[in-house]
């Protein structure tokens, strides 16, 4: 292409001594790291470490059985004014809303805005918006972390961003304990957009005190659903 | 030439053009005189990111004498090593991630061109746009046409040594572009139009109440009642910044890690400017050097468990970003990717010293070590600062470099700004041996010097292996160096020598020699009967010697 490129390339393989006797041979790769954790995925072990992770970075967990979620969700962002969720998110979650005005509680009402990719919502509207309901791809126990992979039901890289409270739905299945078992999750479709959390955003670059809630969601709520009989459930 | 509290030159203040900043200095102006109403320290920026133009004996001396820098440094410090030691010990396999870690790039640089190669394959098919560019000012001037032909004059950035590397804000500024800084850390450096002093935590060097001063003076739209409450101060750097991420066309970033066998992109972060960054403009520009690939998606699963808890001691960043190429109608619409050399081809061609393109950028090196901890990152005279700048500044600048270097250059004296103690070994999550490297930059300077005129160094050498081989020469020299006490204060340390002794006390101090030698007093405890042997009596010399 371009003669930087070209040059470029020249100048490593020079470097390398390609075609010498001092190239480097690339070494075999020792992987005696664990590629998963000795609990499977969703089990009450994982779950107990996810909470207790989250909860360190002061995220919110709210443990629920898979007939509770609306009633949780009606909880958390009940008194939203306007609450944002993407398309193919599960609309039995956001049952428990009032979302008609002309109700008897209409002091309570939540408006309800579906990010439509056909139309998707200007960043004015999302930065006026007061919260965000979103499901994810898979999280991590070990690290606290939940991974979104702009699936349907979690929608584009924006709209978990720009509202200051993100409620994220996670069922217990999607809770593997190390990281080599999410990535290996995610590098099915690897082209996707991630975005791992772990917490709500933070800084600690004033003296080193931490400071949660800087330009990501102030408030990270996460609704772990648990099978039912499950332990916690 | 005036010198500033860091021990910075006062070379050049580039258009800091900083976001809102209330100095109506326009953007590339440059001030030739010093800036006697700084009030945060008048730090200038370098003309070189590289080589900031002091070397680091003189630039540690006076940083050493700063009590607040000091203060500052070994707060942070000692608070992240510990934090770092916290979440490894509770990893059982860190041992096994460091070794793959290793690996992994000592097969990334091995492959280099095949690499890169497929990095560029897959990016141009996912809708990316690769550029490369041999040298700072090549870079500088691809990201500055981007941002042109999208009819852009501001650009928000998410911290990136490699754009630092460049000087890419002071190049941009020169174009009328501003560049501006969204981690926090970054806008409180570029507030105070100062330098970073370390890779992770830039303003390390600052404390609360320097913060809220900076903010007041500089922000523009900060509460005039900010208190120094680092929550109050973070929540009006949000505010500040909001505005501009909703509204930027073209942001600029760094990467932390390049997938060659999908395109993917990945930036780890803490405040969630790099998400806003990487999602909320219409066009992206990343400028990563050619060594931060790794070969596949999965590897990912070593470098994201090593990273965070090396760099900032958590278990995970709060938010870690991956991107391929464009994602319709999800973030950024235009892609660009700058792969960088300057410089990196030419430490790739040291056999021992390539193992400095190991490096993640972690920065746990730096808090380990006890030279960083006292003298804080600008006396390092580079924006790679600690143990890893110690060997990767001289490395990029040295002989042979584009940019030249060699002998005199201020970064020659870089490798001794150690005492060799390897705790940054220890901690280096992909086990770069920086003390070995150290050890191999310092005989190369040396061999470099070997044979030049008049060098003060050779002709003592020489000197000491002529009085050396000889044993009656040895002991009339050790006599004579007991006469040396005299130079010695009360405390029987030497701190000022005449010249050459001068180019030694000049950096570090010398113990007075003692009123006998040691030859003597065993001559005197052992063989009373015997005097001490003439100062030029060859037959003295032999085994006791050897």
């Amino acid at each position: 292409m371009s003669d930087a490129r070209t040059q470029v390339l020249a100048r490593v393989r020079q470097a390398l001594g390609r075609g010498t006797p001092s190239e480097p041979v690339p070494p075999e790769v020792p992987r005696a790291y664990r590629s998963a954790g000795e609990h499977a995925p969703g089990s009450a072990a994982v779950l107990d470490q996810l909470v207790d992770r989250l909860e360190d970075y002061r995220a919110h967990v709210h443990r629920v059985a898979p007939g509770g979620v609306a009633d949780a969700v009606a909880q958390i962002v009940g008194h939203a004014t306007t609450v944002v969720v993407p398309p193919g998110l599960d609309r039995e979650w956001l049952a428990g809303l009032v979302t008609d005005p002309t109700s008897g509680r209409s002091h309570d009402a939540v408006r309800v805005v579906v990010d439509d990719p056909a139309a998707p919502l200007p960043a004015e509207m999302l930065d006026a918006a007061s919260a965000v309901v979103t499901a994810a791809r898979v999280a991590i126990a070990e690290t606290g972390t939940i991974v979104l992979d702009g699936g349907p039901d979690q929608g584009r890289r924006a709209i978990s961003l720009v509202p200051d409270v993100h409620l994220c739905v996670l069922r217990a299945g999607q809770v593997v304990q190390t990281v080599p078992e999410a990535v290996r999750a995610l590098a099915t479709s690897p082209a996707r957009p991630l975005t791992w959390v772990s917490g709500p955003s933070a800084t600690s670059d004033i003296e080193l005190s931490r400071v949660e809630g800087v330009h990501g969601p102030r408030t990270l709520h996460v609704l772990l659903v648990e099978e039912a009989g499950a332990p916690g459930a | 030439m005036s010198r500033t509290f860091l021990g910075l030159p006062a070379l050049r203040r580039g258009g800091h053009g900083g976001p809102g900043g209330g100095t109506g200095d326009p953007a590339g102006a440059h001030r030739d005189s010093p800036v006697a109403d700084e009030p945060f320290g008048p730090v200038r920026h370098p003309d070189a990111p590289l080589r900031w133009g002091e070397s680091f004996p003189r630039a540690a001396k006076e940083a050493l004498g700063n009590a607040q820098l000091r203060r500052n440094l070994a707060h942070a410090t000692s608070t992240i090593r510990a934090r770092r030691a916290a979440v490894v010990g509770e990893v059982p396999d860190w041992e096994a991630l460091r070794d793959a870690g290793s690996a992994l790039k000592e097969q990334v640089l091995a492959r280099l061109p095949e690499l890169l190669e497929e990095l560029e394959r897959n990016v141009t098919a996912r809708g990316g746009v690769v550029h490369w560019a041999r040298d700072a000012a090549e870079a500088n001037r691809i990201v500055a046409g981007i941002v042109k032909a999208e009819g852009a004059d501001e650009v928000v950035k998410v911290k990136s040594m490699a754009t630092q590397e460049i000087g890419l804000n002071e190049a941009l500024a020169a174009e009328g572009i501003a560049a501006v800084e969204t981690d926090l850390a970054e806008l409180i450096v570029q507030l105070a139009d100062d330098m970073p002093s370390h890779i992770l935590v830039p303003a390390i060097h600052r404390n609360r109440s320097e913060i809220r001063d900076i903010f007041l003076a500089r922000m523009g739209d900060a509460p005039p009642d900010l208190s120094d409450v680092p929550r109050e101060l973070a929540m009006a750097a949000r505010a500040h910044l909001r505005r501009k991420f909703l509204s930027a066309k073209v942001a600029v970033s760094g990467a932390n890690f390049a997938v060659a066998s999908t395109g993917t992109l990945a930036v780890v972060e803490s405040e969630g400017n790099g998400r806003m960054c990487l999602t909320m403009p219409e066009t992206l520009v990343t400028v990563m050097g050619i060594e931060k690939l790794v070969p596949s998606f999965e590897d990912l699963e070593v470098f994201l468990q090593l990273l965070p808890r090396s760099s900032t001691g958590e278990r995970m960043n709060p938010y870690t970003s991956l991107w391929t190429g464009v994602t319709p109608g999800d973030g950024p619409q235009r892609f660009h990717l700058v792969l960088l050399d300057n410089g990196r081809s030419q430490v790739l061609a040291d056999e021992t010293g390539r193992a400095a393109l190991h490096c993640i950028r972690c920065s746990a090196c730096l808090n380990v070590c006890p030279v960083y901890e006292r003298v804080g990152g600008h006396a390092y005279g580079s924006v790679y600062p600690g143990p890893i700048g110690a060997i990767l500044t001289p490395q990029l600048t040295g002989p042979g470099a584009r940019t030249g270097g060699g002998h005199g250059d201020p970064n020659a004296a870089l490798p001794y700004a150690s005492t060799l103690c390897g705790a940054c070994y220890e901690v280096c999550p992909v086990k770069i041996d920086i003390p070995s490297i150290l050890v191999d930059l310092r005989a190369r300077e040396v061999d470099a010097d070997r044979g030049r005129l008049a060098d003060p160094t050779a002709a003592a050498m020489k000197v000491a292996g002529w009085v050396m081989s000889d044993g009656g020469r040895f002991a009339a020299a050790g006599r004579a160096a007991s006469l040396g006490r005299v130079a010695g204060g009360r405390d029987g340390v030497v701190r000022h020598l005449p010249f050459p002794g001068s180019r030694w006390t000049a950096s570090r101090d010398l113990p007075a020699p003692p009123g006998q030698t040691f030859r003597d007093w065993w001559t005197k405890e052992h063989e009373p009967g015997r005097t001490p042997p003439p100062a030029h009596e060859p037959g003295d010399s032999g085994e006791e010697q050897r």
